[in-house]
């Protein structure tokens, strides 16, 4: 597995991949953070973070299947798959790989909006006065979302031998599985909060209050599980 | 016995790619694998290195079964695949760092093994390039020396000079010829000159199905039938004189050649020179016809479509 996450995550390194997503999204969330004034912390009046987790899932519905999209759908075109399935590599550890690399890779993303927390803590009134448990449990919530929408994109990879069918469906379902299950609630009655259960929004939203309920992050992971396996499955139809 | 076919089929939903094939290869051997294009050489070779799962029969490879222990058997296989897939972002010592890691080799072993690949793929003045950057004939190399890195056993190359130029297909054969010492090797084609130069013995594929399976010589001389000469000479002779000649079937013309087919025991070669004494004729020319690895391979395979 770490051959193929080694690969991988190289190969983000020596294509414009991993420059572009980390730049688009430092850039993005930049810019609505701290300059533009409908957004912007400076104007907003409270030392909190609340934009750049409210924001980050419109912008990974885009960058991450972005990342993913030509992991399988690559592979597929150019016949390199023939050559890892005829390695001696389990179909897991292939998509684990993949997986892995695409997940570190929206980390690296993500860290440097670290600055952004320290800055907050300098420019509250007095100095410090944030929540800091709230912040923590939003960037939690944040990279449980990242897995979830990387494991979406990685089997929406598999399914066409063309990256930009591959980036369609993916932006698609992650979007889907985002807000989606948010807004079907509403037109059901009782079921309200069942429906919303589905969605990461609900969950997400959760962890962002700094509390971290174990339920919340079994959901992120265990949707992510699901996804992978779903991966492996459509992998190994190949033997069928 | 490094390969083991037995009844061996596959179907794709309702055409038998591969119908019902059986052969065994000895250590050591060099298999051609030749047939038309979609005979199933490919189809053989992917459930042979475990790509694909046969819809019937058994593979074994050093008696390890491909569909049961696919693992073991990945171990022991080289594999080529057809159009030779490479990751062409990649250098090229980075690729096979990459293979050397799949195949857990690291550390000194990998880099020392590295080392010996290149140097005996040629690689040499190539192997900091990218591999979107190399020349068909190299990229060859590149995908041989991903076959080889781990010493397999049984060295599987799908058409490995498919698309190369006249040279760089006499390179990658020679290359071909020096790794294949102690290793058993398939190699499948469809150009005739690569198994004769290449190949102890030959299995002809068509329509899925093995229509020869032979040393090389036995079916150059086999199927060979009839023998063929043909004769020139310096001036005019009637075809009924050479027609009279001992164990002579018949005679054509072509311009001033005669195609003389005569009964597959006798030599009428020295016949033919004693006609040219006799009637005082120089004679230009006097050959004898050889049945080519081409007519076989057309006999073979446009047989059984009629």
């Amino acid at each position: 597995m770490i051959q193929v996450f080694a690969k991988e995550f190289n190969g983000f390194l020596h294509s414009l991949i991993a420059y572009l997503v980390i730049g688009v999204f430092l850039t993005a969330m930049g810019l609505l953070t701290w300059v533009f004034p409908d957004t912007s912390v400076l104007d907003y009046g409270f030392a909190d973070l609340d934009t750049l987790f409210s924001m980050a899932p419109y912008v990974f519905i885009f960058l991450i299947p972005a990342i993913t999209m030509k992991s399988f759908a690559e592979e597929k075109k150019m016949g390199t798959l023939e050559l890892l399935f005829t390695k001696p590599l389990t179909d897991w550890n292939i998509v684990l790989g993949k997986f892995f690399a695409a997940f570190a890779l929206v980390l690296v993303a993500i860290a440097p909006t670290i600055i952004y927390y320290f800055s907050i803590v300098q420019l509250g009134n007095p100095i410090g006065n944030i929540d800091t448990a709230s912040v923590v449990g939003s960037y939690i919530g944040l990279a449980l979302l990242a897995a979830v929408f990387c494991s979406i994109g990685i089997l929406m990879s598999t399914f066409s031998n063309n990256q930009i069918v591959s980036f369609i469906l993916a932006a698609f379902s992650c979007f889907l599985f985002y807000t989606g299950f948010d807004a079907l609630s509403s037109f059901a009655g009782e079921s309200v909060l069942l429906i919303k259960q589905f969605g990461i929004l609900y969950h997400y939203e959760a962890l962002s209050k700094g509390l971290i309920d174990s339920r919340d992050v079994a959901y992120s992971l265990s949707i992510t599980a699901f996804f992978l396996l779903a991966t492996k499955i459509v992998l190994g139809s190949r033997l069928w | 016995m490094s390969l083991q076919v037995s009844g061996l089929t596959k179907v794709y939903g309702s055409q038998k790619a591969v119908n019902n094939i059986s052969f065994t290869i000895q250590k050591g051997e060099i298999v051609g694998f030749l047939g038309p294009n979609g005979a199933g050489k490919s189809t053989t070779m992917k459930m042979a290195t475990s790509y694909l799962p046969p819809t019937h029969g058994t593979i074994l490879v050093n008696e390890l079964d491909v569909v049961k222990q696919p693992m073991a058997v990945k171990k022991i296989i080289g594999y080529l695949p057809e159009h030779n897939p490479l990751y062409l972002d990649m250098y090229v010592h980075e690729y096979l760092q990459f293979i050397c890691g799949v195949y857990k080799i690291n550390g000194e072993a990998a880099t020392t093994r590295i080392a010996e690949m290149i140097e005996l793929c040629g690689l040499t003045k190539e192997q900091n390039k990218k591999i979107e950057s190399l020349s068909k004939g190299y990229r060859q190399r590149v995908g041989l020396a991903q076959a080889l890195i781990h010493n397999p056993e049984v060295l599987i190359l799908d058409e490995p000079t498919s698309g190369l130029d006249p040279n760089q297909i006499l390179e990658i054969r020679k290359l071909i010829k020096q790794i294949s010492k102690n290793k058993t090797v398939i190699l499948s084609t469809h150009i005739m000159q690569e198994v004769q130069a290449l190949c102890d013995r030959v299995i002809v594929i068509n329509l899925g199905e093995i229509v020869a399976d032979d040393k090389l010589e036995n079916l150059l001389t086999k199927s060979g039938g009839s023998n063929i000469i043909l004769v020139e000479w310096e001036g005019d002779i009637d075809t009924d004189s050479i027609k009279s000649l001992p164990g002579v079937l018949s005679v054509t013309s072509i311009g001033k050649t005669f195609r003389v087919t005569a009964a597959p025991e006798v030599d009428i070669r020295a016949e033919l020179f004693k006609l040219s004494a006799e009637k005082r004729l120089s004679l230009l020319s006097l050959r004898q016809e050889e049945n080519t690895l081409e007519q076989i391979f057309k006999s073979l395979t446009t047989k059984e479509q009629a």
